[in-house]
């Protein structure tokens, strides 16, 4: 057992563990503080998006940024190498 | 001064009211005058980590709906002098808290010269949580090393960062502390488990306590005598750290990796 794990070369669960957090906490930190419509909003775009381009659902980000007691919504959508409509 | 202290985590069964009834007895032994209070109405538990569950007659409710006096509901602990047990109350009426009821009973304790006020938070992120933390200066954050554990009280940081009422004032906000437990340094040695600077790194918190897991917590209970009062246990030790650490005291951290093993148990395994 100890001698085979010295071969084996899957990353330990707490580092799985870690790496789930990290992206997630900050995610989710992200979104916080920001309107409670964020979520759906940002749902709802990515189904109006998906009409036209076959995007991944976590291609679509929006953001609220502060910058001198100015709030600005901000949208990224990282479209697929190749936009299409699906179907088309 | 009276400091009102948080100890909330989000998630249940972590251990907050093991860590509340640990760190209010360890406050109290080094003199302090303590009052320790349970937020979890309808789920009233802490008179039994305490050890005082057939001695009490009036509860938090009582206080609030001005049923009895404060002094009346307060419970003297038989061990420790200047420690002083607040029983949630048993009503399933969940609205029984009122936040200007909350604010009346921590002043009265102000006003009485308590050193410490101990806010025991219920789980979740529900009324009772929010009046546990509202007025609190300071927050113990109680996490296990686990994903669902330390999310929830990445949740509850939040909350602390904007619906309490030194974040709403602007004055500097509740100060975090993080106290992990259940910690086993076997665990993560081999990499089953997130050690502690993993933990720390992801929630960007100073840590006051690291808890092992620990046989002890349960006998504890079983006994209502806090787990701080069993000297021959490392979970007693590692609480009486963690309340030198929230009284400015520099102390190294123990229990976080595993004892090395002696020549004949790597052998032959043990």
């Amino acid at each position: 057992m100890g001698l085979l794990a010295l071969f084996r070369r899957t990353p330990s669960s707490a580092n799985i563990a870690r790496e789930r957090l990290r992206i997630i906490v900050q995610q989710e930190r992200s979104a916080r503080g920001g309107p409670d419509y964020l979520p759906l909003l940002r749902r709802e775009l990515l189904e109006v998006i998906r009409k036209y381009v076959n995007v991944d659902p976590a291609a679509v980000q929006v953001n609220v940024e502060r910058e001198d007691g100015q709030e600005v919504l901000e949208f990224s959508v990282a479209l697929p190498e190749k936009g299409r409509a699906p179907g088309a | 001064m009276t400091e009102i202290i948080v100890v909330t985590s989000g998630k249940g069964g972590v251990g907050k009211t093991t860590t509340s009834a640990s760190i209010a007895c360890g406050l109290a032994r080094r003199g302090k005058r303590v009052a320790v209070i349970d937020f979890d109405i309808g789920l009233r538990n802490l008179d039994l980590i305490m050890g005082c569950e057939r001695r009490v007659v009036y509860d938090f409710v009582n206080v609030i709906q001005g049923e009895c006096t404060l002094k009346q509901a307060l419970i003297k602990d038989k061990r420790i002098e200047s420690l002083y047990v607040l029983a949630a109350s048993q009503t399933r009426d969940k609205d029984a808290l009122s936040s200007e009821g909350v604010r009346k009973v921590l002043d009265e304790l102000t006003a009485d010269g308590f050193d410490f006020i101990i806010c025991d938070s219920p789980a979740g992120i529900e009324k009772g949580a929010h009046l546990a933390m509202y007025f609190a200066d300071r927050a113990v954050v109680v996490v296990n090393p686990e994903v669902s554990s330390v999310r929830d009280s990445d949740r509850i940081l939040g909350l602390l960062a904007s619906k309490t009422q030194r974040a709403e004032q602007g004055n500097g906000g509740v100060k975090e502390h993080l106290l992990l437990t259940r910690y086993s340094p076997r665990r993560v040695a081999t990499g089953e488990m997130m050690s502690v600077d993993d933990v720390k790194e992801i929630l960007g918190l100073d840590v006051v306590g690291v808890v092992p897991e620990s046989v002890d917590v349960l006998s504890a209970s079983n006994a209502g005598v806090p787990v701080i009062l069993n000297a021959e246990s490392d979970a007693s030790l590692a609480y009486e750290d963690a309340v030198a650490r929230l009284l400015g005291e520099t102390v190294p951290l123990r229990f976080v990796t595993e004892p090395k093993k002696g020549f004949f148990a790597r052998i032959f395994g043990g």
